[in-house]
């Protein structure tokens, strides 16, 4: 039963961040979702330090209030001449090292540490449970279905407009969808997965499951349909082999998780290439005759 | 008041921070700051590699170990733009997790090697500025000194290729070999960096003293000059604040300095300053109104 919930968790995480890495990926911002990764350990320390309490859903708000904090500076520095990498990479490293630094100041006592938070505790994560509706399931769980909610409800109503304002944002903004609320709103929503997938994975397996699966899907997808399916299934392999292969190793899960999306990039790049070169042969061949 | 060790200490950040504003600039300027993320992220796994072959936990090999899988990152990043149809972004962001990721698999099996503890590997994610010992302090006084004459003695033929590299090919400059040669002055920057600040904040120092430089100034010589400075500012001035009280770490209080610096450049600089701007634009419009 243990291994049931930490390889649900990570499936979850696998199809949470496979949805989501779509649109970023497609969007040229998987660095603003590193960014947003870093951050959202300052948006939890505050939300900690107001409440003074570690209850999830105040950190999901924190979490979402430093995404969009992070996403407007990032903005804003851009729109004042900043080069985007160095926009990113300041707004990130500062409020990275404002967390850090307000952790050591005001939370070392909690679990808050830091690199709790960098490699997560997945394996932590079926004995922290909580009650709802009569069914009891690991928090972590609940909150990853929360935010899987959350992101499918965002797909099937903004589909259209997120797709137009990422391949002809001209036009978009020209027949006047808000495309700028939409940024902010799909923003607010990579925020809310970092944060869910964050206390049980830790920070590099959300980068890696946001980023990876959705690269190695659009190295091979015709359509953005497709891209989805390949996104979300590269995920859940991920989850599953890096789950057993850390058993196998004993070694770190999430640290595991993050390296099969290497192995798996690495293998569908290569495939595809050969692939694509099989292909030309055999229209080659076909030219000769 | 400034103890002994203290001032090595702050003479360490201080030419570590020199180092990394003008190599930052550089990479700034080449538009490669996330990759300089990317590659101090991957230093992880080179520094447990280096240690669960040779079992030593001496500094040289593990910056060695650093250096290798630190350069093969920013290597990998250039193949996954050349040879797929992924842009920049994606290639950093995935190559950043997954090194960062098989480097902490590497840190827990060294965890439980017999070899025993971490302690002194762990340190390398968030540095250990206040408490480095004499013998690492050479090392990070040594390389930094050779970064910065580097620096100097390339900065024509940098120049060169980093704003008409087309020219340069022209009059036969080795372009590739010059800029590998800057992107292994990057990496050995970020080597010399991460004991000090850690993994995670030494790109910040590479980028943000950069950034703000680039307010003031256009002119590559100034902005060197500019950056170096505001790099060696933040950390004497984090160093002296971290330790004014048990408990605060310095890398995050030299980041934050830094990021001190950027802010005020970005209100306050003569030429992209907001303030100025705001200035001239109501200077503007009250002369249109007259």
């Amino acid at each position: 039963m243990i291994e049931f919930w930490v390889i649900l968790t990570g499936v979850l995480v696998g199809i949470t961040c496979g949805i989501a890495g779509v649109f970023l990926i497609l969007r040229k911002m998987s660095m603003i979702a590193d960014a947003i990764s870093h951050t959202v350990l300052f948006g939890i320390v505050m939300a900690f330090i107001i409440t003074q309490s570690l209850n999830g859903l105040w950190m999901l708000v924190g979490a979402a209030i430093a995404g969009i904090l992070t996403a407007y500076l990032v903005q804003l520095l851009q729109s004042s001449g900043i080069q985007e990498d160095a926009a990113i990479g300041v707004t990130f490293t500062s409020l990275f090292a404002l967390g850090v630094l307000l952790i050591t100041l005001f939370a070392s006592n909690v679990h808050l540490d830091v690199e709790h938070v960098l490699m997560g505790e997945i394996s932590f994560v079926p004995w922290d449970k909580w009650t709802f509706l009569s069914i009891t399931m690991p928090k972590a769980v609940w909150m990853l279905l929360l935010v899987l909610v959350i992101n499918v409800t965002f797909l099937l109503l903004f589909y259209k407009e997120m797709k137009l304002s990422t391949f002809d944002y001209v036009y978009a903004t020209t027949i006047g969808l808000p495309v700028i609320l939409l940024h902010y709103v799909f923003m607010t929503t990579i925020s809310l997965t970092t944060v869910a997938a964050f206390d049980s994975v830790g920070a590099i397996l959300v980068v890696a499951m946001l980023i990876g699966p959705a690269a190695t899907a659009y190295l091979i997808s015709k359509s953005i349909k497709e891209m989805f399916l390949w996104s979300i299934s590269f995920g859940m392999a991920s989850a599953i082999i890096g789950y057993y292969a850390a058993k196998w190793f004993d070694t770190s899960i999430a640290g595991m998780m993050a390296a099969a999306v290497g192995v798996i990039f690495i293998a569908v790049f290569i495939v595809d290439k050969l692939q694509q070169r099989f292909n030309k042969k055999a229209v080659a061949s076909r030219g000769s005759f | 008041m400034v103890s002994g060790n203290l001032l090595w200490v702050l003479m360490g950040t201080t030419l570590l921070g020199i180092a990394a504003g003008i190599t930052g600039t550089f990479s700034f300027l080449q538009k490669q700051s996330l990759v300089g993320d990317a590659a101090a992220h991957a230093t992880l796994p080179g520094i447990a590699l280096a240690f669960l072959l040779t079992g030593q936990k001496e500094l040289p090999v593990l910056m060695i170990g650093a250096a290798l899988t630190s350069a093969l990152s920013i290597y990998c990043i250039q193949w996954i733009v050349t040879y797929s149809k992924l842009k920049a972004d994606a290639a950093i962001g995935l190559v950043l997790a997954v090194f960062f990721g098989i480097g902490i698999v590497l840190l827990t099996i060294v965890n439980r090697s017999p070899l025993g503890n971490q302690s002194g590997l762990n340190d390398f994610i968030f540095g250990k500025a206040a408490t480095m010992t004499k013998s690492d302090l050479t090392w990070l006084f040594i390389s930094a000194l050779i970064i910065i004459a580097v620096s100097l003695l390339m900065y024509k033929e940098w120049k060169l290729i980093i704003f008409d590299p087309v020219y340069a090919k022209g009059i036969g400059l080795p372009v590739e070999a010059l800029k590998a040669c800057l992107t292994a002055l990057i990496v050995m920057t970020i080597v010399t960096g991460i004991q000090a600040v850690g993994v995670i904040l030494m790109s910040a120092l590479l980028i943000i003293p950069a950034a703000s430089a680039k307010l003031w100034t256009k002119k590559l010589s100034t902005m060197l000059l500019f950056s170096g400075i505001a790099g060696g500012l933040a950390g004497v001035v984090g160093t002296f604040i971290s330790s004014l009280r048990v408990g605060l770490s310095t890398g995050p209080i030299i980041v934050l300095c830094a990021a001190s610096i950027f802010f005020i450049s970005y209100l306050f600089s003569p030429k992209s300053g907001q303030i100025s701007k705001y200035i001239r634009k109501n200077k503007f419009q009250q002369g249109e109104v007259q």
